[in-house]
């Protein structure tokens, strides 16, 4: 019953120049099994091999001819064994020709289906096109493509080839090679057809989509220039990441014998009241509540449909700009396309017209999207043109969205050329970048682009498919190690750093970096600083107070210091020049309490931390400040409480460290009984 | 369909990781407002936009309350106390004169506000007279000094929390230029000095006192008379000073309610160049879609928070069970079981974190290669002493020649092959608009990139294409619909600004929405203009010819097969529920012995959901009808 079931023949050149490129073949055939296996379990898969010594279709048993192709397998659902077949396929011995291939693979699709399932049936041709393809019995080879094409058409069929294309091809094959190309490139012309050319064996593995997934509009409507003014358009996803597929729970609880257990685990949510663990709250009894300050506002569904934003559907044009008002790094999201709606031609040829004109201004339109009714909110984003090459596919638009005025925070950064001489290159190391950056170019003009997005295959997801098929036969193998091909991607060629190497070590030559030999603070600190402008602002209020302290106190203890912080609070406390001294020493204390206890690594800091407040509690006693150290105290509890050292207050307590009693100052207004208490008490209070 | 607010702008990207590390650098700002409330600062004579007469005190006030406002949406774990002084009654720690500390109840002095405190603050006026009361404060004779009363208690106020993990700052507002013309001789200038003194004190604890002034209309605040001294002008700032505190005014009243970030550093991530030699970067979150303030579940009755339980239950037994460690996909009929170090290993394909792979011409990063918003990258030496230079020189080089590395990004959880370019820095008058550095942008794969534009290819026919005249008209109408100084910080996002003041309106009970304008929506008068009209017109006449309108038409007929298939059943459906006497089934409870076939006969010709089983269609049917 799947509706969506798709039938693919692949079509593999197996001749003796494919040898050594059949490894990666193998990998992305099986691998397009294997993804069939798990999200679409109900296509089907034929497999046809050409350049074989034998030669085993229908067609040579029907017609005649057809020598040197072999059905390797028909038609048929997928499964294990067939990921088998594709991971050993044999080698052949015979240059192959790929049009046998085609209409062999035709055939078997006309037998099977006839002429349903149409538009869901599709030949994949992977071969390097370069040996020589046989005259027809009759007519030319266009016409014989010409015929293929129309047939093709007229089934619903598509047709995708990949060629792949080494840099290095001997004199003696141009003449074939370049004859292969144009008829494949017939295909595209007449029919339903796509062709793409691949260099490296990393990209053969993005080469061919693994994974097919119907493309779903996410708006057709008008894409709104004025009220007067409308194009039907239809837009999808251009591209959208491929997760990491989510992966059940299991469940080890069914027993062994049963053999129908799912060992699905079932992820229940339970809404329970705070003051009743046991007291289920009933989902229409729940309402949401938004923060506002440290409150909440609670605010009921229907409520907030009354007053909530609610923009029309509409698609409109805001107008148009340069494009360089608008930065790559805008860009917020997966990118959506623009396409006319397809039954429309007026509305192809305005979308036409607007892109070319666009390109060649460099203009891009900014749009203001509400993809469907009762969305909440609208979408501001660039439209961007892209013009088609190819005479069967339309021009489009790409659009990307682009950020509110709330989504941009605003970070100042120190201009480069602010820096001190120190940080900036000299000529010589700049000419050695330049040079460096020319020359670890991965897209020379006299080659393939390498790693260009679109045909480079996730390393991530190609690792998974792979470890399931394996485990799924080894139960306990381990993870095996990133394939060769796929180290490509992360990690740089070898090949080009060792063609490069003279740019490489010439930069090397030129900078020195080193670990900083003054960095011995743990890490976590490090973390924390926040930015360059903070520290010079640290650094300013640093000096600016010696400067200070030294006119007036000349060589007075006029600060609380780390090496003897002890002494240092008595001496100050006991100065008599002002009694602002006092309250000085008191605030710098708690001060350096609160830092060693913020600073503390598991409690080390926690010994220091408490000689210096029973240092401060007997000063305050002394002075007769009970206030200032209870409400300190009293204040570090809660800072503990709320981030997550409650370890300090448990040690302070099995210290003994109370508050300031009645009977120890006057002042103060906590009895002796309260004073015991605080700590002890508030360790006792459940979390 | 309920919108889960949260859901729409959910940041899919940010790493939990990292969420607790942006919970203890993003530190927080304390803040005393110092408002004088002397009998002057009630006069009225400073006219208001709307050419009423104001005085400075409520002056003062709503552009408190409007920044206040606007910070317990921003930043709501900020601090604020407000306070008064020069008042007749007297509210403080430390029981001085002439000043008096504004708060509400459940509230520290100072505080995290609160809607009930901003609520008190707005309704002011009402009960200032009588409960806290203006007088002047410094009058000759007296050796009271309610600014430096006022100072000691702010001060005083702002000694909670660590200077490390908080900006202290105290804001004076005032129109009195010289708080101390009333005394004479030795006593004005003894208290001048203590005032001055107290205000080091303050700056020696590392608190920032700044100073909001209220010129008369007749004359203008003169700072050289004490107030320079106090916040420290020196030179041409101090010409500088009063106009630029008066656009600082109106920036507190119209900020935009939006959550601020601290400059973090997201990551530190070693950029490793080439053969072993490694950088140090930091990198940074520019932009990121704002998401609203989190949301609590409540009991609607109670209006408690609700705790939210998590159980796993074995699907096969009902056992109630611990996490468990293994997860499995399907695959050819068995069940392949992983266990989470497994996945973890699977996802780590990379060593380094960031790894140079070569350069390419920016002409290679097209359009659709993204897929969330980028990140920014900055050079640090902290660690590794020569990265900056490094990185200098080749984000110089790639400037230079147009090109962009291309990289792989590979944490344990997260890998990514991306771009990176070069940004130059961007100055305006305004400052700094696009720092220097390099922004991270992540590259799709080719899974992750579709071809919708090839679905509607493979008929014969080519698809049309545009002609010169066409693209002509179509370049002239781009010309007229011109957005000049189009940037992307301009609009705020409307759905947002909504969600604020829905909320802000219900948590302070005000009466009615404030209004927010809708930024985003085209300019229709502009597209009127006859220019637009006319090249409208004639891109219309060029592409459509006459059949503009039929062609809008065409559209609405032209159905696709599926929608013209449910019609019909749809007409089927009603021609056939039409020979059922649907009301005396019901009646007769004679619904249940017809067939589901039949049943659905009166859902699709009621257009009504057609799903579930055989009761709930009956049960359906009965709701319908009313019994």
């Amino acid at each position: 019953m799947a509706r969506n079931k798709e039938a693919l023949v692949l079509l593999l050149d197996v001749g003796p120049s494919m040898h050594h490129l059949l490894p990666e073949v193998e990998k992305i055939c099986s691998m397009i099994v294997q993804k069939k296996l798990v999200y679409s379990k109900y296509d089907e898969v034929g497999v046809v091999l050409f350049g074989t010594e034998e030669t085993e279709n229908e067609l040579t048993m029907e017609v005649g001819g057809y020598e040197h192709v072999v059905v390797l397998q028909n038609i048929k659902v997928v499964d294990g064994d067939l990921v088998e077949t594709l991971k050993k396929i044999p080698r052949g011995t015979l240059p192959g020709d790929f049009l046998d291939a085609i209409v062999v693979g035709m055939d078997m699709l006309i037998k099977k289906y006839s002429s349903t399932n149409k538009g869901k049936k599709r030949l994949c041709l992977i071969t390097n096109g370069l040996s020589p393809i046989k005259d027809p019995y009759e007519g030319s080879k266009e016409d014989q493509v010409n015929a293929i094409a129309q047939q093709m058409t007229s089934h619903g069929m598509k047709l995708e080839s990949v060629v792949v294309r080494e840099s290095v091809v001997l004199d003696e094959n141009v003449s074939v090679m370049e004859e292969n190309d144009r008829i494949l490139n017939l295909f595209p012309k007449r029919t339903c057809a796509k062709m793409v050319f691949v260099e490296s064996s990393t990209s053969l593995l993005g080469a061919l989509k693994t994974r097919s997934i119907s493309p779903v509009t996410i708006f057709r409507g008008d894409l709104e220039i004025s009220p007067k003014l409308k194009i039907k358009v239809w837009v999808y996803k251009k591209t959208s990441e491929e997760k990491f597929p989510t992966l059940k729970k299991y469940s080890d609880k069914a027993p062994s014998t049963d053999k129908f257990a799912s060992h699905e685990v079932k992820v229940d949510f339970e809404y329970k009241s705070v003051e009743d663990a046991n007291k289920v709250v009933p989902p229409e009894q729940r309402i949401k509540g938004y923060q506002y300050g440290p409150q909440v506002v609670p605010i009921s569904a229907d409520e907030w449909d009354a007053v909530k934003f609610k923009p029309e559907k509409s698609v409109k044009v805001l107008g148009f700009t340069d494009s360089s008002n608008i930065m790559r790094h805008h860009y917020m999201k997966d990118v959506n396309i623009f396409i006319a709606d397809p039954g429309d031609q007026n509305a192809i040829l305005a979308v036409s017209a607007l892109a070319r004109a666009m390109k060649e201004m460099h203009k891009v339109a900014i749009l203001r999207c509400v993809w469907r009714q009762g969305q909440g909110n609208v979408v501001v984003g660039a439209l961007t043109p892209n013009v088609s090459d190819n005479d069967h596919v339309p021009d489009s638009f790409y659009f990307n969205v682009l950020p509110f005025a709330e989504d941009v925070r605003e970070f100042q950064f120190p201009s480069f050329s602010n820096l001190p001489a120190s940080l900036l290159p000299d000529e010589e190391q700049q000419e050695a970048a330049d040079n460096f950056v020319k020359m670890l170019d991965l897209a020379p003009s006299d080659k393939e682009e390498m790693l260009q997005p679109d045909f480079t295959p996730n390393p991530v997801l190609e690792r998974f498919y792979n470890y399931l098929e394996l485990k799924s036969k080894h139960p306990d193998a381990a993870v095996p190690p990133l394939d060769k091909t796929l180290k490509r991607i992360t990690e740089p060629d070898p090949e080009l750093l060792a063609k490069k190497k003279s740019a490489i070590d010439s930069l090397l030559r030129h900078f020195e970096v080193k670990q900083n030999p003054k960095l011995k603070k743990s890490m976590k600190r490090m973390r924390e600083k926040p930015s360059g402008s903070d520290e010079e602002d640290n650094y300013r209020r640093i000096t600016s107070k010696n400067k200070v302290d030294l006119i007036e106190n000349g060589v007075k203890v006029e600060k609380i210091g780390d090496l003897t912080p002890v002494q240092d609070f008595e001496l100050m406390m006991s100065r008599r020049d002002n009694p602002e001294w006092i309250n000085r020493a008191i605030t710098e204390m708690k001060n350096k309490i609160h830092d060693l206890i913020e600073d503390s690594i598991e409690g080390d800091n926690y010994p220091k931390a408490l000689d210096l407040l029973v240092a401060l509690r007997k000063g305050c006693i002394l002075e007769q400040e009970p206030k200032q150290f209870n409400d300190f105290l009293h204040q570090l509890c809660k800072f503990c409480l709320e981030h997550d050292l409650r370890s300090f207050c448990d040690f302070l307590a099995s210290k003994g460290i109370t508050l300031i009693s009645k009977t120890e100052a006057v002042d103060s207004d906590v009895t002796e009984e309260e004073a015991r208490n605080y700590l002890v008490k508030r360790e006792a209070k459940p979390e | 369909m309920e919108l889960d607010p949260d859901d729409v702008f959910r940041d899919d990207d940010d790493d939990p990781e990292n969420e607790a590390l942006r919970q203890r650098a993003s530190s927080k700002e304390l803040v005393v407002y110092l408002v004088d409330a002397s009998p002057k600062m009630f006069s009225t004579n400073c006219p208001s936009e709307d050419q009423k007469d104001e005085s400075h005190f409520r002056i003062a006030i709503s552009c408190i309350l409007e920044s206040l406002k606007t910070q317990i949406i921003n930043r709501s774990y900020d601090e604020v106390a407000v306070c008064f002084f020069n008042t007749r009654e007297k509210k403080n720690l430390q029981d001085l004169n002439s000043v008096f500390v504004f708060n509400v109840a459940d509230r520290e002095f100072l505080d995290r506000p609160t809607a009930k405190f901003i609520k008190e603050l707005s309704r002011l006026e009402e009960f200032f007279v009588k409960e806290i009361g203006s007088q002047h404060g410094i009058v000759s004779g007296s050796r009271e000094n309610s600014l430096y009363n006022a100072l000691w208690v702010a001060q005083a106020l702002l000694r909670k929390g660590s200077a490390k993990t908080a900006d202290k700052r105290i804001l004076i507002f005032t129109d009195e230029d010289d708080p101390f013309g009333n005394i004479k001789g030795g006593a004005k200038a003894d208290m001048t000095r203590t005032t001055l003194q107290r205000v080091k004190d303050a700056q020696d604890l590392g608190i920032s006192i700044e100073l909001l002034p209220l010129s008369q209309l007749d004359r203008e605040f003169n700072v050289s008379l004490f107030y320079a001294d106090l916040i420290g002008l020196q030179g041409e700032d101090l010409a500088q000073f009063v106009p630029a505190a008066g656009e600082r005014m109106e920036d507190m009243k119209y900020q935009l309610r939006k959550r601020m970030f601290k400059k973090r550093i997201v990551r530190k991530l070693t950029f490793s160049v080439a053969n072993g030699v490694s950088i140090e970067v930091h990198t940074y979150a520019f932009i990121r879609p704002t998401v609203l303030g989190s949301i609590t579940w409540l009991d609607s009755v109670t209006n408690q928070p609700i705790k939210i339980e998590r159980s796993f239950i074995c699907a096969d037994t009902g056992a109630l069970m611990q996490e468990p460690p293994k997860h499995f996909q399907t695959y050819k009929n068995q069940n392949v079981k992983f266990s989470v170090e497994e996945l973890s290993e699977i996802k780590r394909v990379s060593t380094g974190q960031l790894r140079l792979l070569g350069f390419k011409p920016l002409s290679c990063l097209k359009d659709y290669h993204n897929l969330r918003p980028s990140t920014f990258i900055f050079p640090s030496d902290e660690e590794v002493i020569g990265s900056t230079r490094i990185f200098i020189a080749l984000h110089r080089s790639m400037i230079r020649l147009n090109r962009f590395a291309v990289a792989f990004y590979g944490t344990s959880s997260h890998s990514q092959l991306v771009a990176l370019v070069a940004q130059e820095e961007i100055i305006d008058s305004g400052g700094q608009v696009e720092p220097p550095g390099m922004h991270m942008i992540c590259l799709p794969y080719s899974d992750d990139i579709r071809h919708a534009e090839e679905l509607h290819s493979g008929t014969n026919a080519a698809i049309p294409r545009a002609n010169e005249d066409q693209i002509k008209k179509a370049a002239a109408l781009i010309k007229r619909i011109d957005l000049k100084d189009f940037s992307v910080y301009q609009f705020a996002n409307p759905g947002l600004q909504r969600h604020y003041a829905i909320l802000q309106a219900l948590a302070l009970e005000e009466d009615d929405l404030p209004e927010i304008k809708d930024e985003t929506v085209p300019d229709e008068e502009g597209l009127a203009r006859p220019g637009v009209v006319k090249a409208i017109e004639e891109f219309k006449l060029s592409v459509y010819g006459d059949k503009y309108d039929e062609s809008d038409n065409a559209g609405h007929k032209k159905v696709s097969e599926a929608s013209k298939k449910r019609k019909a059943l749809a007409d089927g459906a009603v021609q056939k529920s039409a020979q059922y006497n649907w009301d005396a089934l019901a009646d007769s409870g004679k619904l249940k012995d017809l067939t589901v076939v039949e049943l659905k006969f009166y859902l699709s010709a009621h257009d009504l959901p057609v799903s579930g089983k055989k009761e709930d269609l009956v049960k359906r049917i009965l709701t319908h009808m009313g019994k």
